[in-house]
């Protein structure tokens, strides 16, 4: 590329007569100086533009209220935005799902405009993120309940009905088991292994990443009661309890699908000895092709987890920044919304995407922390 | 002699040489065939998943908007559903000579049955968009509106889902029937998806658009544009043409070269760290998008640039600086307009990449869930990949569909803007020959 440089030794000056005379009339005269003017003009004004989005753009005040978390939340924290869009005033929040640990990491990065007002959880906040909070600033923050939602185990409506307990989950999937007082490996690989009752089909289950709230709530309604319920767990301390309670198999039945839940749908169709986990609207929006597994031998369907009959079930929160209730346009106002009883009572509308409302009494208190603005901590 | 013919003689026989050669041009024919065949593969799979999203059944109802139901002065808190199932069961009373007994449910169901979830919500939409509706009584009040059917009856009209008589089936026989009656006497009607293209997103497949996403994505895109096309081109014609040789030039260079490599993500993570966390600057907005999108797009645009202007015969160069004009002047009036051709292509090909980048804006926060068209580049924005993204994460049936016609619509996006780069081309080669 070296050889195609203008030799630096050329004169760049054109002599003056040249400007003048225009000696041919088909080429027309150069224009030095508008074009000069017109490069150092656009430049000049790129070059503001640019300072001005810099600078100017962090200054706008926000006037959406924004919501992040849980994938969980997600759902009914869309519907409660788009209700508060329709009857206020207010321009639509902003939700965003960002799973329940990346909700409280950018929930407590600090308070102001940059940072988000509300965030959706499906477990309790930790103590961790609390100091990340505290240490950040965000002095002031209120807890909110706001339901239930249900967990679900299905399968494919071509394969038989299935009925497990917390005990053969266990079995089928942690990584180890008790056998005679002594851990070993997991050694089953057909549902009859685990349980004579149970068909003599290979164990082939998917469910959700070790990054996914629905896999931690599983472990801990189902897989963990299991593990309870032998009596070599009893002896064991705190911590190895944990891990042998927490840890599920890795030696091929039991498939990490990815956070997608409709691929795990797809792939329950296509293979009629697979069984899967995750949440209870997908197996309600495709009951044409999929069948619940019962557990303890309830079926998860809305009824069942609604009267609290199937064990399946979670707690689903929002968190409040109190320091931007009054800052934020509307933030009032949508946290008035997502408490309603409209919204989250027993004929709520988000009850349509699965919501299992809370007792009259709880929902009343529920009501008052949050428009109260009732600080955690 | 000999010893010369020797040499001129083929080593292999010709007819054997000739077939080598067929089989040459029949492999590279095969690539060809093979490339057409998964195209055509993944363009007709998507276009049969994505035309249920192209029509909707909608319900002609009747509404009585009177001011009791709905004050004339708060609309948005009159009692839409209220409205809606007096609207069902008078269709239903009117109808019922067409209908079987049998099939027609209690009053108390029926809306609930046959009209999308997000019926309410429309019906307030179209009548505040509407406010010389209001205030009326009797038969004034009353109005005929269009309103989208349940999603499990769209897609059983689709063919997309059997009704069953098992606990908790979507659609039951007696509805579909009675759907199927509805459908004859031409009270529900197969209609054009016009809300997929002006509405932004919905949790109701049925009222959920891509206009939301569209209008995200083309503003993060001429963010991208107005930051990425100055600075590319300048930098291209420092390096070209005014760089002094030397080490330290070639090191710039090189790395300019390896930024077009990285990893999109890692212009997220830069975005996420460098704009929002430590410039404060707001959270999902297309203007973030749009700067982090210039990041990625700008080494593509200096190396294309740069290759254009390498490309610029010398001579001409060399032609102006010898008649005396400044090498401001040769550049301005000669070089770029010759490799102007080149450098806007390469630049429209690395916007239709970040047009169709979601790793970078997941990261900013242009993933999230939003009802209404985005205003300017500083209001939060969803952008089109990420919109294909959250629906194929919806556990309604009928977003399946939708995140498919988004696709289809992506991908005619980046069709027309290849083909438009295509043609700036081939126009500027022509006026350059002139």
């Amino acid at each position: 590329m070296g050889t195609l440089h203008a030799p630096r030794t050329i004169p760049t000056t054109p002599p003056a007569t040249n400007k003048k005379k225009n000696l041919n009339p088909r080429c027309p005269k150069p224009r030095t100086r508008f074009g000069f003017l017109v490069s150092c003009g656009l430049s000049l004004v790129w070059a503001f533009a640019l300072m001005a989005l810099v600078l100017v753009a962090p200054a706008l005040a926000r006037d959406t209220v924004h919501i992040v978390g849980s994938s969980t939340v997600f759902p009914f924290s869309q519907a409660v935005a788009e209700e508060f869009t329709g009857l206020t005033e207010f321009s639509a929040p902003v939700v965003e799902s960002t799973g329940t640990g990346g909700g409280f990491k950018l929930f407590c990065s600090g308070i102001g405009a940059a940072t988000p007002d509300v965030t959706g959880a499906s477990r309790l906040m930790k103590d961790s993120e609390k100091e990340l909070c505290v240490e950040n600033g965000v002095a002031s923050v209120t807890e909110v309940r706001f339901g239930f939602d249900g967990l679900s185990i299905a399968t494919s409506q071509e394969a038989q009905p299935l009925a497990l307990t917390p005990r053969q989950i266990f079995l089928a999937l942690a990584a180890e088991v008790p056998q005679d007082g002594n851990w070993i490996a997991n050694p089953f690989s057909r549902w009859n292994e685990v349980d004579a009752s149970l068909p003599n089909e290979e164990i082939i289950v998917f469910g959700p990443p070790p990054t996914s709230g629905t896999r931690d709530a599983f472990l801990e309604l189902a897989v963990v009661p299991g593990c309870d319920s032998f009596a070599e767990t009893k002896s064991l301390d705190k911590e190895t309890r944990k891990q042998r309670c927490h840890r599920l198999r890795s030696d091929g039945p039991f498939i990490e699908a990815g956070e997608n839940d409709n691929l795990i749908v797809q792939r329950l169709v296509s293979d009629p000895r697979a069984v899967g986990i995750f949440g209870l609207s997908f197996l309600e929006e495709n009951r044409d092709k999929l069948r619940g597994v019962a557990v303890n031998g309830v079926e998860p369907s809305f009824e069942t987890v609604r009267d609290r009959s199937y064990p399946l079930v979670r707690p689903l929160l929002v968190y409040v920044k109190n320091a931007h209730r009054e800052v934020i346009p509307g933030l009032e106002d949508f946290v008035a919304a997502f408490v309603d009883e409209w919204a989250i009572g027993e004929s709520g509308y988000l009850l349509e995407r699965g919501l299992v409302p809370l007792e009259a009494t709880a929902r009343a208190e529920t009501q008052e922390v949050a428009l109260s603005a009732k600080p955690l901590f | 002699m000999s010893g010369l013919l020797d040499l001129v003689k083929p080593r292999r026989s010709l007819s054997r040489r000739k077939r080598a050669d067929r089989l040459f041009a029949a492999c590279g024919a095969g690539a060809v065939f093979l490339v057409v065949l998964w195209i055509g593969f993944l363009f007709a799979s998507l276009l049969v998943r994505a035309l249920p999203a192209m029509t909707a059944y909608e319900i002609a109802l009747t509404v009585q908007l009177e001011p009791e139901q709905i004050p004339p002065d708060n609309p948005r808190r009159g009692n839409w559903r209220g409205v809606l199932a007096q609207a069902v069961a008078d269709l239903l009373n009117a109808e019922a000579q067409t209908l079987d007994a049998e099939l027609i449910p209690s009053e108390r169901v029926a809306a609930k049955l046959l009209l999308s979830k997000g019926a309410a919500a429309e019906l307030r939409s179209l009548v505040i968009k509407n406010p010389s509706w209001l205030g009326k009584t009797g038969t004034e009040s009353a109005r005929t509106v269009f309103l989208p059917v349940s999603d499990s009856l769209d897609q059983y009209a689709k063919g997309l889902l059997v009704p069953s008589t098992q606990d908790g089936a979507l659609v039951s026989p007696k509805t579909a029937e009675l759907f199927d009656q509805l459908r004859q006497a031409g009270v529900v009607q197969r209609k054009f998806a016009w809300r997929f293209f002006v509405r932004a997103d919905s949790r109701f497949p049925a009222l959920a658009g891509i206009a939301g996403a569209v209008k995200g994505s083309l503003l993060a895109i001429m963010v991208c544009l107005f930051l990425s096309f100055p600075v590319g081109v300048a930098a291209a014609v420092w390096f070209e043409d005014f760089a002094p040789e030397g080490r330290r030039t070639d090191l710039f260079r090189i790395n300019v070269y390896n930024l077009a490599a990285v990893p999109s993500i890692i212009f997220g993570l830069l975005g996420l760290a460098v704009f929002l966390n430590f410039f404060s600057m707001p959270r999902g907005a297309p203007l973030v998008g749009g700067m982090v999108l210039a990041l990625m797009t700008l080494p593509t645009v200096i190396v294309v640039s740069a290759s254009a202007l390498r490309a610029v015969p010398s001579n001409l160069r060399e032609a102006a600086l010898a008649l005396g004009a400044s090498r401001q002047e040769a550049i301005l009036h000669h070089v770029l307009p010759y490799a102007l051709p080149g450098i806007l292509t390469g630049t429209i090909i690395g916007l239709a990449r970040a047009f169709g980048e979601t790793a970078p804006l997941l990261l900013i926060g242009m993933t999230a869930f939003l009802t209404s068209v985005p205003e300017g580049i500083s209001s939060p924005a969803t952008a089109l990949p990420a919109q294909i993204f959250l629906w194929a994460d919806q556990p309604e049936r009928g977003f399946a569909a939708r995140a498919s016609a988004a696709i289809v619509a992506l991908l005619i996006v980046l069709t027309l803007v290849n083909l438009a780069a295509i043609l700036l081309r081939e126009k500027m080669e022509k006026g350059r020959s002139r």
